[in-house]
């Protein structure tokens, strides 16, 4: 791709800069985050391919262990003389900011390129504003945005010759997925134009600049009161020429490719009496925005910022026109307890500065206005109300645009129906399941349309926050010009509903205009579906005059071999339909597509595909005929009217995707949100579900131990329950002595089940009377919806069984504990909740986690909903996500501080003996809180304890009340994925192990980032690819476990739930009890790994027969008993690597790219295996003297 | 000593081929193959339905890890570069070309008429120098009559022969009512030659598991008798080539199946078990036995013991068994 030259190419934004700063670079120092990850990919993959930059040679990619190392890197980069390169966001950017001192310091040249995102605050969030840009404002960066995909690209060149002329360092930005992940036509710069900007001169005085031992000199020098301020001010002309060397370059750009841009740029009618000044991808909006309304006789206008640092006050007056009376500064950002945000105080100051100097005869009235943070939607709409506020006498300063601020009342309001649509467009909306293809589909009908035709198109896609049965709604538009709205599709021509119960959950036919067309996948047919549909979607198609088609895709999906897959088949119906194409051309380009797509990846799969395309129109069918409609009929409320208010009131507009409509007012002012809310969810993604054979189970638990979603559920009960019973409860009697009486019962929570199949491969038995079924099947969901939610009502008000009467210390009776994780929105079959769930099922009621950021943090805390639970004394996990970098030293905080709580606890416990009782005060100190009884013990002499106080009136008593809770002891679990522990977190999570304090580490190791897509970290294995180890990766994974044993004084244990559970349980259980740091590396698999997920746990079973994943256990307490700590717990390697590693695609891709190195790298991956399961036994076998002592 | 054999109309330098098996997955081991005396190789075979399962497996997986959530769109490098499992196997054949003289044969085993004609002309684009086709199909489906199988390999050796301009032998299993009649027509629909026999996967049971064991056994020495029955019956009267393949663990059974007629006699089995360097050790007894024999040449033995050349030509029919079992009758009264 690289070196061929596209006069247009349809590609996002990311691509769009990637491309340009792969070609001007000769190093990249990488780190993944979202949403600039894509950035880093691209160059990766670019280099493992061989891609050259416009030097000739290919640019050397270094993936880091952080942004922070990224940046340190891409300094000494620098320092030596390369041209270097990185891309990043939010907290990433956070990161570097240290070293963009410095890099801006020694006036170096380089440019990062940022897809700009919120920052972490009162929660994360992986969308768009421009937080962190402009927490990076002060580093001496200059910055430089873009606004559209085709800037994301021109600008990435316009800086990076500006950094070599200017000699300062550059942030080119665009905004998070609105431009980095929007789908647009563009013009790509050929190489010569490429090469006509970039000055060899400047790149050889660059070179020559470096730290030279044959010209040393020294950078980076420590100074004194006397100099240093001095030498901060040495750079200051730097800084004054750069805004006119940026402009100079423009100007060459715009020779070269006649695209024109400036620092800053006005744009209106020539008299504007309003004007707005922008930055980022809300310029396009406010600029279209301003022309329609000037059309009808406003006088407006948009200034546009592309040159925030070093602001030129000089450069911005040039462009205002004369005679403004007001002006409304928009900041995509906030700044807490500032006067205004910061384009806001900027403009303010150059106003004020040229009005002091005697340069303006008068000041305008400015504002300054929030809006789009964290991708919220910015629209022609919102424009237009602040240009409506301008006009007011009174103008709102310090507003807010896009949401309801009922607390400080400081938002616009807006007419939401207001529009700014071009004739020419068609705005399509399609709502789709996540994987399902309609993305995909989609993308590719935007390649077709913008690569094939005169015509512009653009594609931006939503996601909802599950990893599991995520919707999917992907915008497009396509037209005759530049498309130039930066915002959803709000007034569609067509509607597709790939998921036909969606008709139910979501309001899609809202946004379709009037004569708008929708298509739905459905069962029923043409003359049956009318009557099946709500009344509200009935309504729509009738009041809009709708056209209305169905299509059975699932049938012709299976009919044609394409199990299930039904985006070939969607996409095929919207041609035909839209008329965006002739019908004939449309379907030709469609299988040009699929060939393209499925080239090299088979031919069966491109025969099937185009079977379904042949196939599809003559399954498509309009429905004409609209009877009456379902006048009354009820739509099923989102959520149960037993959900709390909150739950009712806020979570379910987030859960219908309303969540815009939320007012400030019904938002926690601190981030703080109610446990166990998923259970109102009843998502019901799974068409198949669990269900239980009472007859042939044996009651193991297996099933519900691996269950990652919690919807297995275990009781036993006395059978005189069962009078109660309803009909079709299932049950059978216990399988265990000395239980007389006693039923047995194991419930599937059937509309969170996500048919993953997991219970069903672990259950070790088969039906004797057909041998196809064991004690757990799949069956479908609808038939038996009714009779299960009856179930589980019932099953609901068994409790459960008591602790201390369940041995869980074996896996059959884990079943019995309450999971205080349940219902996530993780992957269907996740490798990781299962080991979560159990780490609540043990512990949940005394519980503190630390979780890092990744997969567990989004799964475990992203809105609307959590999984983490309570029970039903509403005692559960208390959790909280700090960053991702500090979670080992932020769960390393929790337990010091429970500890210091504990001990003041325990100071005015005994301060109070006399009131309390000696007796009393010494049973609650001296309590053991080993055993379940002993910790249900003490908790009954707080609840004492608790009761006393509150009659005293001792003011200490007052103070104990705040603390008696820590009397019952606490587990601290410091929880995240490999990405964390063995790199961004690797120094915390080793300076945390070697406190020695009594901490639980859990490692969900899936070997790459998963949360980002996959890219490598040093858990990932030899010989498997991953993002960022396109060719393999070709270092060992790290031996974390025998790094920490190093210590010696910290617990350590490597499992596998599906090869030994029993042993994971074990694990668990001694990690908890040694108090001390403990460590436990838990094998997850991943969708990541490129695997059937149904085969997850046989997978992991692979991984330790193999010898890949030996299971251990270290446990400091034998080496004080002077014995062996070590214990190696799987038995020798019985299947080769290559048996285990070629079931998953991670390790099979290289073998399909590059055959004879993937040989070469299984074997030497072999080799690994064969000497660390060497150097494991020997250790399982020497004397406990040759471990380290404990004292 | 003159070794060299004519084979699907190619000159060889030796009767002994290493039939379809793994071990040429190795360029290594081809070249090791030629070095110890292999007259030619029939590569690996290319089983369409294997393929096919690969590559809706790896679109099945690509389409699970594709725009999934927000944060991930994807979770694989990009596939530009995938090659499927053909595209390294025509890969190690031109390779293998490059490296050794020897003929190689490209073994195709299809299920599709689609997937017969694809795999095949990609076969000969990579420079085999024949096909080897094998038709291995378990007529389960009990309405369909013989003749419907029978039509059923005609049919496909029809369609490689317009396919490919190279050989075309086939590989087939000896369940046919009428083999010789079959033969004919297999010979007037294009086949150059004939490979006697499949050996047909046969499931065993795990009486424990209660599952199908998966295993292949390795062929021995005795199961040679069925195909050295068929080509001493065949030799002669087709002027196609005949490949025996099934048994040769020794000089002893690549003998026995020249002597019936065949011009090549194929191991794989005893190369799996001894190495591949075996090869040139029954290369070796091969020579010292045409020595003592007083055979300068292949063809002055080859078919000497077909149904034509030796005294009786019923032995070869029913008298055959039946004294066999008249044989047997005086072994058990004699212990």
């Amino acid at each position: 791709m690289m070196n061929k030259k596209f006069k247009a190419a349809t590609l996002d934004g990311n691509e769009a800069c990637a491309y340009i700063a792969y070609r001007v670079n000769e190093v990249c120092a990488i780190y993944p985050i979202t949403p600039s990850s894509a950035m880093a990919e691209f160059a990766d993959e670019w280099s493992a391919k061989g891609y050259k930059n416009i030097w000739g040679n290919i640019p050397d990619i270094i993936e880091m262990q952080s942004e922070g190392g990224a940046a340190g890197t891409v300094h000494g980069s620098l320092q030596v003389g390369s041209l270097t390169t990185t891309f990043t966001a939010s907290q990433g950017l956070m990161l570097m900011l240290p070293n963009m001192y410095k890099i801006a310091g020694e006036l170096t040249s380089a440019v990062i390129h940022v897809a700009a995102r919120s920052l972490a605050t009162q929660a994360l969030s992986i969308f768009g504003d421009h937080q962190d840009v402009m927490a990076a404002r002060t580093t001496g960066f200059a910055i430089m945005s873009s606004s559209n995909v085709q800037e994301a690209h021109d600008m990435a060149l316009i800086a990076q010759a500006a950094t070599l002329k200017a000699r300062l360092p550059f942030i080119h930005f665009f905004d998070g997925f609105r431009t980095s992940h929007e789908v647009n036509k563009i013009d790509i710069i050929p190489d010569e134009i490429i090469r006509d900007m970039i000055d060899e001169n400047l790149v050889i005085a660059q070179r020559n600049r470096a730290l030279n031992p044959d010209n040393p000199f020294i950078r980076g020098t420590a100074q004194n009161p006397d100099v240093y301020f001095q030498g901060r001010e040495a750079s200051n002309p730097v800084y004054q020429q750069c805004p006119d060397i940026v402009e100079q370059v423009m100007h060459q750009f715009y020779n070269l490719t006649h695209r024109k841009y400036k620092p800053f740029e006005y744009t209106g009618v020539p008299d504007p009496e309003h004007i707005i000044v922008i930055m980022g991808s809300g310029v396009e909006t406010a600029i279209e925005t301003s022309a329609a309304l000037n059309a009808q006789g406003a006088k407006t206008g948009v200034i546009l910022v592309r040159l925030f640092r070093p602001f030129s006050a000089a450069h911005l007056l040039k462009v205002i026109p004369q005679g403004v009376k007001s002006i409304a500064v928009l900041d995509r950002t906030k700044e807490s307890g500032a006067i205004g945000e910061p384009l806001y105080t900027d403009i303010i100051s150059a106003f004020m500065e040229a009005y002091g100097k005697g340069e303006l005869d008068a000041l305008p009235r400015i504002i300054g206005g929030r809006y789009g943070l964290s991708s919220k939607e910015f629209t022609p709409a919102m424009v237009k109300a602040i240009y409506d506020n301008l006009r007011q006498e009174k103008p709102l300063n310090h507003f807010t645009v896009g949401i309801n601020d009922d607390v400080t009342y400081k938002s616009l309001e807006y007419d939401p129906s207001y529009t700014i649509d071009e004739p020419g467009w068609t705005q399509a909306l399609f709502f789709g399941l996540g994987a399902d293809g309609t993305v995909g589909a989609n993308k590719n009908s935007i390649k077709i349309i913008g690569e094939n035709t005169d015509l512009f198109a653009q594609g931006y896609f939503v996601y909802d926050s599950k990893k599991s049965g995520a919707r999917t709604v992907s915008h497009l538009r396509f037209g005759p010009k530049p498309i130039r709205a930066p915002y959803l599709v709000g007034h569609a021509d067509f509607v597709a509903c790939h998921q036909f119960n969606f008709v139910h959950k979501v309001d899609m036919l809202g946004s379709a205009r009037n004569g708008a067309t929708f298509l739905l996948n459905t069962t029923y047919p043409a003359n049956e579906v009318w009557s099946n549909l709500p009344l509200q979607v009935q309504q729509h198609i009738v009041d809009k005059k709708m056209k209305f088609y169905v299509i059975d895709a699932n049938q012709v999906a299976h009919d044609t071999g394409m199990a299930g897959r039904i985006n070939t088949i969607m996409q095929t119906c919207f041609f035909a339909i839209s008329g965006v194409l002739p019908r004939e051309e449309a379907i030709n380009q469609i299988k040009k597509a699929i060939e393209k797509t499925y080239f090299k990846k088979g031919k069966a799969v491109i025969d099937q595909n185009f079977k379904a395309v042949d196939q599809t129109l003559e399954n498509l069918f309009e429905v004409t005929e609209f009877p009456a409609m379902n006048i009354g009929q009820v739509p099923d409320p989102v959520v149960s009217d037993l959900a709390p208010d909150f739950v009712k009131d806020v979570l379910s507009l987030m859960m219908e995707g309303k969540g815009d409509e939320v007012p400030v007012s019904a938002m926690p002012i601190d981030g703080t949100y109610p446990s166990g809310t998923t259970k109102w969810e009843k998502r019901q993604i799974s068409e198949m579900i669990a269900a239980w054979d009472p007859v042939t189970c044996i009651q193991c638990g297996n099933c519900s131990f691996v269950c990652p979603h919690a919807v297995i559920r275990a009781k036993f009960y006395h059978s005189n329950t069962l009078f109660e019973a309803p009909d079709g409860f299932k049950s059978a009697p216990i399988n265990a002595k000395g239980f007389p009486e006693t039923k047995y019962t194991l419930q599937v929570y059937a509309e969170d089940c996500t048919g993953c199949n997991l219970c069903v491969e672990v259950c070790p038995v088969t039906n004797p009377s057909d041998r196809s079924r064991k004690a757990i099947n799949l069956e479908p969901l609808q038939p038996v919806l009714s009779r299960e939610r009856q179930n589980i009502t019932f099953f609901e008000k068994i409790p459960y069984n008591e602790r201390s009467r369940v041995n869980y210390s074996m896996v059959h009776g884990a079943q019995f504990l309450e999971p205080l994780f349940e219902f996530s929105g993780a992957c269907a079959g996740c490798g990781e909740t299962p080991y979560i769930k159990l780490l609540t099922q043990l512990y949940g009621e005394r519980l503190l986690v630390a979780n890092a950021t990744g997969c567990s943090s989004i799964y475990g805390g992203n809105l609307p909903t959590t999984p983490w639970s309570c029970n039903s004394y509403n005692r559960g996990p208390a959790w909280s996500n700090s960053l991702f970098e500090d979670n080992a030293e932020f769960g390393l905080g929790m337990r010091i501080s429970a500890d210091k709580q504990l001990s003041n606890a325990r100071d005015l416990l005994m301060d109070l003996t006399d009131e309390l009782g000696h007796d009393f005060v010494a049973s609650i100190l001296d309590a053991a809180q080993v055993l379940e009884s002993e910790i249900a013990e003490q908790r009954r002499r707080v609840h004492r304890l608790k009761e006393l106080l509150l009659e005293s009136t001792n003011p200490k008593a007052l103070s104990l009340l705040s603390l008696a809770d820590h009397l019952v002891k606490r587990s601290v679990w410091i929880v995240g994925g490999d990405g964390w522990a063995y790199d961004i977190g690797s120094g915390g999570l080793d300076h945390a192990l070697a406190s020695g304090r009594n901490i639980n580490v859990l490692v969900l190791d899936t070997e790459v980032y998963s949360n980002t897509g996959g890219q490598m970290s040093k858990a990932t294995p030899t010989a498997a690819t991953a993002k960022f180890a396109a060719a393999g990766k070709r270092v060992g994974k790290k031996d974390l476990a025998l790094q920490v044993i190093s210590y010696g004084n910290v617990y350590v244990a490597q499992v596998a739930m599906g090869a030994n559970p029993q042993q994971t349980l074990l694990a668990m259980r001694e990690a908890e009890a040694y108090d001390g740091p403990s460590i436990i590396l838990a094998y997850s698999h991943c969708i990541a790994h490129g695997i059937d997920m149904q085969k997850g746990m046989e997978q992991q079973a692979n991984a330790v027969a193999s010898g890949y994943w030996p299971l251990i256990r270290y446990n400091p307490v034998l080496r004080k008993n002077n014995r062996n700590p070590f214990v190696l717990d799987s038995p020798r390697p019985v299947i080769s690597l290559k048996d285990y590693a070629y079931q998953e695609l991670r390790y099979k891709v290289l073998s399909l790219t590059n055959p004879e190195e993937a040989g070469r790298l299984i074997e030497l991956a072999q080799e690994i295996v064969d000497l660390r399961w060497k150097t494991y036994e020997q250790m399982a076998m020497s004397a406990a003297d040759s471990f380290q002592p404990i004292f | 000593m003159n070794l060299t054999t004519k084979y699907l109309g190619l000159k060889l330098n030796s009767p002994l081929v290493v039939s379809a098996c793994t071990l040429s997955e190795d360029l290594d081991n081809i070249m090791l193959m030629e070095d110890n005396g292999a007259g030619a190789v029939v590569m690996f075979s290319v089983f369409e339905e294997q393929i096919r399962k690969e590559e809706k497996k790896l679109a099945s997986i690509l389409n699970a890890t594709t725009n999934t959530f927000a944060e991930a769109s994807d979770f694989f490098p990009d596939l530009d570069d995938y090659h499927v499992a053909t595209e390294q196997y025509l890969d190690i054949i031109r390779r293998a070309k490059e490296r050794v003289k020897m003929p190689i044969i490209g073994s195709l085993n299809g299920i599709t008429p689609e997937g017969w004609i694809e795999y095949a002309k990609q076969l000969e684009q990579a420079g085999v120098d024949a096909l080897e086709i094998n038709v291995f199909y378990i007529p389960a489906d009990i309405r369909i009559s013989g003749a419907e199988v029978e039509s059923r390999y005609l049919d496909i050796i029809r369609l490689v022969k317009q396919t490919v301009s190279v050989p075309v032998a086939v590989k087939l299993s000896p369940y046919f009512s009428a083999l010789g009649r079959l033969s004919v027509q297999m010979e007037e629909a294009g086949a150059n030659g004939l490979v006697l026999f499949n050996r047909f996967y046969q499931p065993d049971f795990d009486i424990r598991s209660l599952k199908l064991m998966h295993n292949l056994n390795y062929s021995d020495a005795s199961e040679i008798r069925l195909p050295l029955l068929w080509i001493a019956i065949l030799s002669g009267q087709l002027r196609l080539s005949l490949a025996a393949t099934t048994g040769v663990h020794s000089a002893e059974e690549a003998i026995k199946y020249l002597l019936a007629g065949a011009d090549v006699a194929m191991t794989a089995s005893a190369l799996y078990k001894k190495g591949i360097s075996y090869l040139s050790t029954i290369r070796q007894e091969l020579e010292i036995w045409m020595d003592d024999m007083g055979f300068r040449s292949l063809d002055t033995f080859r078919g000497a013991m077909n149904q034509f050349n030796i005294d009786d030509p019923t032995a070869y029919e029913r008298a055959n068994y039946i004294r066999i079992l008249e044989g047997n009758k005086v072994v058990r009264s004699n212990p």
